[in-house]
């Protein structure tokens, strides 16, 4: 196969992803997201697979037996952790405007540069390596498309007769288009994403062709490949567990390493959190990325077999992929594969690069240059292209790193082992990522520590004893130990031997690592900053719910926070964001006002996702004056924030007390008032009625006492009888007034027992017989004998029949004069009724006339006997005794009063 | 004391006739001719052909009371020379402005005092 085929088929397969990219872009410019889709999510999250897993996992096996399944358990056997841990990072990130792992790290504690520093060196070095794999298959993948059989070509010395060279150029160009297109304030990148998940679909089809094709067009299925397996005694070694010379610790370890790569790695976090579009899509992802990684996974054992069976070992493991077809004759299939495994690569390099790029420019450059004060706040250079610029340069920097690193260190590794050293460094970030997600207490110091050892740990166990391995360093401290101690060999660290580089690496960085970080976290104090942070990363479900403090005092001019925003962010964008802010919290901005807290934590919030956090921070403070604030001042402010709200509350429900006592004490001091006015004017009205008899008395007995001989025997008696009456009249007064006062305090506390209502309808017509025998008036009281039970106080019942019988009395007719007394079932109720012939009760007399002190006098009768208390009481008698009263009358008919009072049960 | 021989005219108006009987019996001692009236509608009437000197006037009446016929009474030509006695159980001073403001000449509170009440009709008889 020529090498111009091979390269235009690569041209030709880039120039179709750059096609889909922009079509998708094109399409999301119009609001139409493609990528918004938990199978293109699942999809895209695939780029773990790389020419690792394309390449490489059918080289591991053909070494390491089943170990190679190792990565790929980890994050399908622990998929419900992953799951939580993932939700909550991507909430954060989302809420943050987080754009990198060390974006996130560096957010976490406190926005601390050096934090920011310290995680993107370690991810660029640690992925070096990582990379460089990838240019590595590439270009063995050409060699042994264009060279077989013809015997591996030794690399050039001259660069630029070296293909991994132009592979290495090839891809800076192509990452450099893809992953800084535009500056995207929030790191999306939908073109990319579409063109990795299609890349991944390219994986998946192109290596199961190539395992069917081997499984059944070089052998006669699984199980005839299998068996001549096992007739073979380096093959069938491959098929056991134990001969695989992993231990179970290994097992453990491995599994561990990929759990915190799915998530760690620069490019899964990038794709995973910056480049999700909804957090609904990880649960679909669960299990569609597992199977995914079954899938691909299927065919890596028979391709493995086969190789060895057919090569031996006269050709690299790593290739069989691609050989196997090639040596049975099945050249395009061979260039399919070719293009698959090319695709693994690249979607790697050009999602690590772009993440790597955007932490580089965001950690290490920008906050050097606002140090230098290139650019900031009095810098009239475009930051968004420039920072563009920065990127592509990082990109091409990144890139030739790992060139040199595979020419100089990587040949001599296969492609899993050199992938391991980067799974080993990224999980150094997982005890400052994890303990920042769920333990508040962790402090800046800590990461730092934790991450400060683990690293070091790392690379004087891994990278640097294989670059001693080929020389560039001096081998003595491998095989001696460092300064010639043999306690801290790279490979057998303390003495303990007996596990294999890259788990003895892991688990000594890591151990130190995560201890570190514990106790130097435990002793140190957060700073304000990083306080507030952990709140909002351990608690986040508190904040999305919408409620957010900002305790950092800030001031800042309009003006400046416009002209940082335009600067990062380009004109448009910024005037966009600007006026969103506008609408949404219904302010106009003017330039030379000062800008709220809020204006400047959103502008903050919205350059971090185009510079990061910490920049943004440093960017903002350079335009900012902030008050600073002790950690005690803090402690004070959440406190006091606390116990205000706290107080709030209770003065808002005290006032509602308040409001509704004072509404009570209003309405009772007015019917207090009313009863005051009632009782002055029952008190005045007493004081005339009693007045009225006693001045005739005292009259009358003032003439008897002066003029005793003068008057005659018949007027004496006649003064004295008046004297008497107006005694009684006094005395039954001053009875009825008690009585009110009576009814008013004992209201219902009496005793209510069954009473036959016409034994006391007869009590009170007896105790009145005299009164009608004197006025020559007729009652009458037709008792048919029916009982009539009613529960009441006997003696007050009496007192209402006598005041009815003596008000009839009082309005009948002077010559023929009745009352008739009347009793009549009315439903639960007796209807008592009383009823005279006197001259009736006007219309508008009827209203008032059960009220006190109301005296109804008639021309021909002059004024009547009485109180005009009468009715009043005998209706609250009547009221006292869940009854009712009312009057009934026609002028010159006669007036019929009638009680109605609830009938007892039998 | 009118020595004239034709012996001075006096109404008695109270809605309380027991108080009425004491009033009679004292101004008919001291040799003055008496009418009485229940209400007020009914002194009014007995005015109409009959002009007392001094009408003796309780407020409190069913109907009119004791202002609103001193004010009509005032408005008679007839009983320009009339004067009233005010005799009630009303007893607070805005009372007694109300009184004298309908006007009457005199304001007497009950229960009264028969010599007092006496020896006022005679002065007024004696010196107008």
């Amino acid at each position: 196969m020529t090498l111009s085929l091979v390269i235009g088929c690569s041209l030709a397969y880039i120039s179709l992803l750059f096609l889909i990219a922009w079509w998708v872009d094109k399409r999301a410019e119009r609001g139409v997201s493609f990528v918004n889709n938990p199978y293109v999510y699942s999809l895209s999250l695939a780029v773990y697979c790389t020419a690792w897993t394309f390449f490489g996992s059918v080289g591991r096996a053909t070494t390491g037996g089943l170990s190679f399944l190792g990565v790929y358990l980890g994050p399908t056997l622990l998929a419900p952790l992953w799951y939580m841990v993932l939700r909550k990072i991507i909430l954060i990130s989302k809420n943050q405007r987080i754009t990198s792992i060390a974006d996130f790290i560096s957010s976490r504690y406190g926005k601390s540069t050096t934090l920011g520093v310290m995680v993107t060196l370690i991810a660029v070095l640690g992925i070096v390596p990582y990379i460089s794999i990838q240019l590595k298959a590439v270009t063995f993948g050409i060699n042994t498309l264009t060279h077989f059989k013809s015997g591996v070509i030794p690399p050039s010395p001259d660069f630029w007769l070296d293909a991994g060279f132009w592979v290495t150029v090839a891809m800076a160009v192509f990452t450099g288009f893809f992953g800084t297109r535009k500056l995207d304030p929030n790191e999306r990148h939908e073109g990319l994403v579409a063109a990795v998940a299609f890349e991944s679909i390219v994986k998946l089809i192109t290596f199961s062709a190539v395992g069917l094709f081997v499984t059944y067009g070089i052998y006669n299925g699984f199980e005839d490949l299998f068996t001549r397996a096992t007739f073979r005694e380096d093959t069938a070694r491959m098929l056991t567990f134990e001969s695989s010379g992993i231990t179970t610790f290994s097992w453990n370890v491995l599994i561990a390493l990929s759990l915190f790569a799915i998530i760690l790695l620069p490019r899964q976090f990038h794709i995973s959190v910056v480049e999700n579009t909804s957090p609904r899509h990880i649960p679909k992802a669960m299990w569609v990325f597992p199977l995914y990684l079954l899938l691909i996974n299927i065919f890596v054992l028979p391709i493995a077999l086969a190789g060895k069976m057919i090569f031996d070992s006269s050709i690299h493991p790593d290739t069989y992929v691609l050989s196997l077809p090639l040596e049975k004759g099945a050249a395009w299939l061979a260039l399919a594969a070719f293009i698959g495994g090319f695709s693994a690569a690249t979607s790697m390099i050009v999602v690590e690069a772009t993440a790597l790029s955007i932490m580089f420019s965001n950690h290490i450059v920008v906050p050097l240059l606002i140090r230098m004060r290139s650019i900031g706040r009095n810098n009239l250079v475009n930051g968004a292209a420039r920072l563009l610029d920065i990127r592509r340069l990082s990109i091409l920097l990144m890139l030739f790193l790992a060139y040199w690193y595979q020419k100089s260190v990587g040949n001599t590794y296969d492609l899993v082992s050199v992938g391991l050293i980067s799974f080993t460094a990224a999980a150094q970030l997982a005890p400052v990522v994890i303990g920042g997600l769920y333990w508040k207490r962790a402090t800046h110091q800590g990461a730092v520590a934790g991450l400060t050892v683990g690293f070091l740990i790392w690379a004087f166990c891994l990278p640097l004893p294989s670059m001693a391995q080929v020389g560039i360093i001096s081998k003595s401290f491998v095989t001696d130990g460092l300064f010639g101690i043999a306690f801290l060999k790279p490979y057998a660290l303390f003495g303990v031997t007996g596990m294999d580089p890259i788990t003895h690496a892991a688990f000594w960085s890591l151990f130190f690592n995560t201890w570190m970080y514990a106790i130097v976290s435990v002793n140190t104090r957060p700073s304000m900053l990083s306080l507030t942070q952990a709140d909002l990363f351990v608690n986040i479900h508190k904040y999305i719910s919408g409620q957010e403090y900002d305790i950092l005092k800030r001031e800042a001019k309009i003006g400046d926070l416009k002209a940082v925003l335009n600067r990062f962010l380009g004109e448009s964008r910024s005037l966009w964001l600007l006026h969103e802010y506008e609408s949404l919290n219904k302010v106009v901005l003017d330039d030379q006002k000062t800008a709220q807290a809020d204006l400047i934590s959103f502008v903050e919030t919205n350059l971090a996702g185009a510079i990061g956090a910490a920049s943004a921070r440093v960017v903002i403070d350079s335009v900012a004056k902030e008050e600073p604030i002790s950690l005690d001042e803090v402690m004070r402010i959440l406190e006091q924030t606390r116990e205000a709200v706290q107080h709030s509350r209770i003065m808002e429900t005290k006032n509602e007390e308040l409001k509704t006592l004072t509404l009570q004490l209003t309405t009772a001091n007015d019917q207090l008032k009313q009863l005051d006015r009632l009782k002055a004017d029952f008190i005045t009205t007493v004081t005339h009625e009693l007045r009225t008899p006693v001045t005739s008395i005292k009259a009358l007995s003032r003439i008897i006492l002066d003029d005793y001989d003068r008057l005659d025997e018949e007027r004496r008696t006649a003064y004295l009888q008046i004297i008497v009456n107006e005694s009684d009249r006094i005395s039954r007064l001053i009875n009825q007034v008690l009585d009110i006062e009576k009814l008013r305090s004992e209201d219902n506390l009496r005793p209510m027992e069954p009473l036959e209502l016409t034994e006391i309808i007869a009590a009170a017509v007896n105790g009145m017989q005299q009164l009608f025998a004197e006025r020559n008036i007729s009652c009458s009281f037709p008792h048919t004998g029916e009982s009539w039970v009613v529960k009441g106080d006997h003696d007050k019942l009496v007192q209402v029949v006598v005041n009815l019988l003596s008000n009839a009395l009082k309005f009948c007719d002077p010559v023929n004069g009745r009352i008739d007394i009347g009793l009549l079932q009315k439903g639960g109720s007796v209807l008592l009724s009383v009823r005279d012939n006197g001259p009736g009760i006007p219309h508008k007399a009827r209203e008032i006339i059960f009220e006190q002190f109301t005296q109804l006098q008639s021309k021909e009768q002059g004024k009547p006997q009485g109180t005009g208390l009468g009715l009043f009481i005998t209706k609250k008698i009547v009221e006292q005794h869940n009854g009712s009263i009312r009057v009934e009358s026609e002028p010159g008919e006669g007036a019929l009063f009638e009680v109605k009072l609830p009938l007892s049960e039998p | 004391m009118d020595i004239s021989g034709s012996s001075a005219k006096i109404l008695v108006v109270d809605d309380e006739p027991n108080i009425v009987v004491a009033l009679e019996y004292l101004l008919q001692r001291e040799g003055y001719e008496v009418r009485k009236a229940y209400n007020g509608q009914e002194a009014l009437e007995c005015m109409e052909a009959w002009t007392p000197d001094i009408v003796v006037l309780d407020v409190m009446m069913p109907g009119m009371n004791g202002f609103e016929v001193a004010r009509l009474l005032r408005q008679l030509p007839a009983l320009e020379l009339t004067k009233i006695i005010f005799l009630t159980a009303k007893g607070t001073e805005r009372d007694k402005q109300s009184g004298y403001a309908s006007g009457a000449e005199y304001y007497m509170i009950k229960p009264f005092d028969n010599d007092v009440f006496v020896s006022t009709v005679n002065e007024i008889m004696a010196y107008g």
